[in-house]
């Protein structure tokens, strides 16, 4: 809008003004939000960056005089065993997760049978109990088949608790795709698996890429399984290690800051490097079935 | 979301080869093992907790028989204050916890709705802590909260403390997190024992959980803003509705189904949640801070009251079932539709 043709009236300084008192509205919402939303990540960050011992609780909001990388030295000496072990686990359970769902996603999309929309229904509701009310059966089971205790049960409680999740997003990926071109492929002569890996597998790229973060942070942030499925300390997922951290009084606090930001770092990353795939996956989780 | 597929599978004509598997059985043969296994695990599963909840087990060593009478188990959970109070909390917990982050959230899209220099940055900067574990965030929140550093050493570094010294004002103290008091106490029949009203240790556990969802809801609402075509912010605005008025009369109904499901999605992960409390404050003081989630782990693991524990189980699962068995029946209508 140019102001040379403005006459100094109310008919244009009274929209003008309004406009301007909205602004300071909008600007001072955004501002307290912002320092609302990251205040935690700065002191987890600046605690971590102090040293690893005779730190001042009452220095806890002041940068570090000197910044060291004590903090995280520490932290890292303490949970680096635990981080390499979420990594063995969640690697392998999002691969498999997502390979799973895929071929269910396809199936259930285009192959439908009868029954199949209600065997789904079923399986969807997989992904919103509470994992407590299956936990007593659960662990009773892994002993059985002598999974109990370790990664490999763990991952194998991750990939079946994650069919539904993966499934509903491959499945509404494939829903997408014209059901014109299966057609011409059966008359063609393609079967069910042939029109999976030539046509589907080759478009499907994207929900996978959804799929895999969305797995891969679901399995790294998740806590109950861990704790209560893995009983040696230095086997247990990061999460759980950082909580056992967080109780513990011989360490000093701003490590577990820094073992905070460690436990925080791999999804932050995928985060800040795939955000669009990221917030697909999680609405995805969320929109209709 | 199957526009793409008008007809389903078994429509079309067969393919003039006929192959060793019908094709018809393949779908369901390949589906199966995932299916059992997910079935098994969910369904399998639940009914063996419905039925510890109904059993004798309440030593390390397992005993299955059906305990009598047989809701004693149950009648005595709900006799029981901590599991009243864990009622309480997880429903008052709800409550605030939707309210706030569905408040936020759409204050939030409102605001990242206008034009704006940054607004991906500072959508990025709402949302990350989604990504973030819940018992990060209740290790950062739980020193933020602590009486004897956060906040309280926050307002002496700013300043804040010294300020209200002029003023003849004590310094700002939160200790909120070590707090047995309960806000309010609203009239219940005899049977309840728990004080109904809101814990003063729930509000940093609270303010938490905003932080981490309250970005979600945001999410859900801009990708609603979305779809909500120029056309009706236009013509909305000839009329000479007020920017204000639009949203209110207009765009915020229009965002009601969104509403909805941000709704029951948050609310169930409240009626679950664990990992945020079990990090950031335990059971609290007077169980100000205890849910159900905390008071199974406990109770099964801790002091295997295995039937106790599973009952407890079921209670929470019953919860969360009365709003998403709904939900999920309505999705699956609105997709053969």
């Amino acid at each position: 809008m140019s102001t040379t043709y403005d006459f100094p009236g109310t008919l244009h300084s009274k929209p003008r003004r309004r406009v301007t008192f909205r602004k300071i509205v909008v600007f001072l919402v955004l501002a307290l939000a912002v320092l609302f939303y990251l205040m935690p990540m700065y002191v987890l960050v600046i605690s971590g960056l102090k040293e690893a011992t005779n730190v001042s609780i009452s220095r806890m909001w002041n940068f570090p005089d000197i910044a060291s990388a004590g903090g995280f030295q520490e932290a890292w000496n303490q949970l680096g065993p635990n981080l390499s072990q979420s990594f063995l686990l969640v690697i392998p359970a999002t691969v498999i997760s997502a390979m799973l769902g895929a071929i269910n996603g396809y199936l259930f999309s285009k192959w439908r049978f009868r029954g199949s929309e209600i065997l789904f229904a079923l399986l969807l509701f997989g992904m919103f109990i509470p994992y407590q009310s299956i936990l007593i059966p659960l662990i009773q089971f892994l002993d059985f088949i002598g999974l109990y205790g370790s990664i490999a049960g763990l991952i194998t409680v991750h990939v079946i608790y994650g069919l539904p999740i993966t499934t509903l997003i491959f499945r509404n990926y494939f829903a997408n795709i014209p059901y014109e071109i299966v057609e011409a492929a059966r008359i063609d002569g393609g079967g069910l698996w042939s029109i999976f890996r030539q046509i589907m597998l080759p478009l499907s790229l994207p929900a996978f890429v959804v799929v895999g973060i969305f797995q891969f942070t679901n399995i790294w942030n998740e806590f109950l399984f861990g704790l209560t499925i893995i009983t040696n300390p230095r086997q247990q997922p990061i999460t759980v290690a950082l909580n056992n951290l967080s109780g513990s009084f011989s360490v000093s606090w701003n490590v577990v800051m820094a073992g905070a930001v460690l436990t925080a770092l791999p999804t932050l990353l995928i985060y800040i490097l795939l955000g669009r795939f990221f917030i697909r996956g999680m609405l995805a989780g969320s929109m209709k079935g | 979301m199957i526009e793409g597929s008008p007809r389903p599978a078994f429509d079309i004509q067969p393919p003039p080869r006929r192959r060793g598997i019908s094709e018809r059985w393949l779908s369901p043969l390949i589906l199966s093992p995932s299916l059992i296994a997910l079935f098994i695990f969910v369904y399998g599963f639940i009914g063996m907790t419905v039925w510890i909840s109904f059993s004798n087990w309440r030593t390390p060593s397992r005993d299955l028989s059906i305990i009598e009478p047989l809701f004693a188990t149950y009648q005595r959970l709900f006799e029981t204050t901590r599991f009243q109070i864990d009622i309480r909390n997880t429903l008052i917990f709800t409550l605030f916890f939707l309210v706030g982050s569905v408040g936020v959230g759409l204050l939030l899209a409102i605001v990242l709705d206008q034009a704006i220099p940054g607004r991906a940055i500072l959508r990025n900067i709402f949302l990350f802590p989604y990504a973030l574990s819940f018992v990060v965030t209740g290790v950062a929140w739980r020193w933020i909260f602590n009486p004897e550093s956060g906040i309280t050493q926050l307002m002496d570094t700013i300043g804040v403390n010294k300020l209200l010294d002029l003023f003849g004002l004590g310094p700002v103290s939160v200790n909120w997190l070590i707090s047995p008091t309960v806000w309010g106490n609203i009239p219940m029949p005899d049977a309840v024992k728990a004080q109904i009203g809101l814990p003063i240790a729930m509000i940093p556990v609270l303010i938490a959980a905003v932080w981490q969802l309250s970005g979600f809801a945001m999410a859900m609402y801009l990708a609603g803003l979305g779809t909500i075509s120029n056309d009706i912010r236009e013509a909305a605005s000839l009329d000479g509705a007020s920017s204000w008025r639009t949203y209110r009369d207009i765009i915020i109904p229009l965002l009601k189904p969104i509403t909805i499901s941000t709704l029951i999605i948050l609310g169930h992960i409240s009626l679950k949640i664990f990992d945020l409390i079990f990090a950031m404050s335990g059971k609290g003081p007077g169980f100000a801070t205890d849910v159900p989630g905390i008071f199974v782990y406990e109770t099964t693991f801790g002091a295997t009251r295995y039937n106790l524990g599973a009952a407890a189980s079921v209670v929470m699962l019953i919860l969360v079932s009365m709003i998403m068995i709904p939900y999920l029946a309505r999705s699956m209508k609105d997709v053969e539709r």
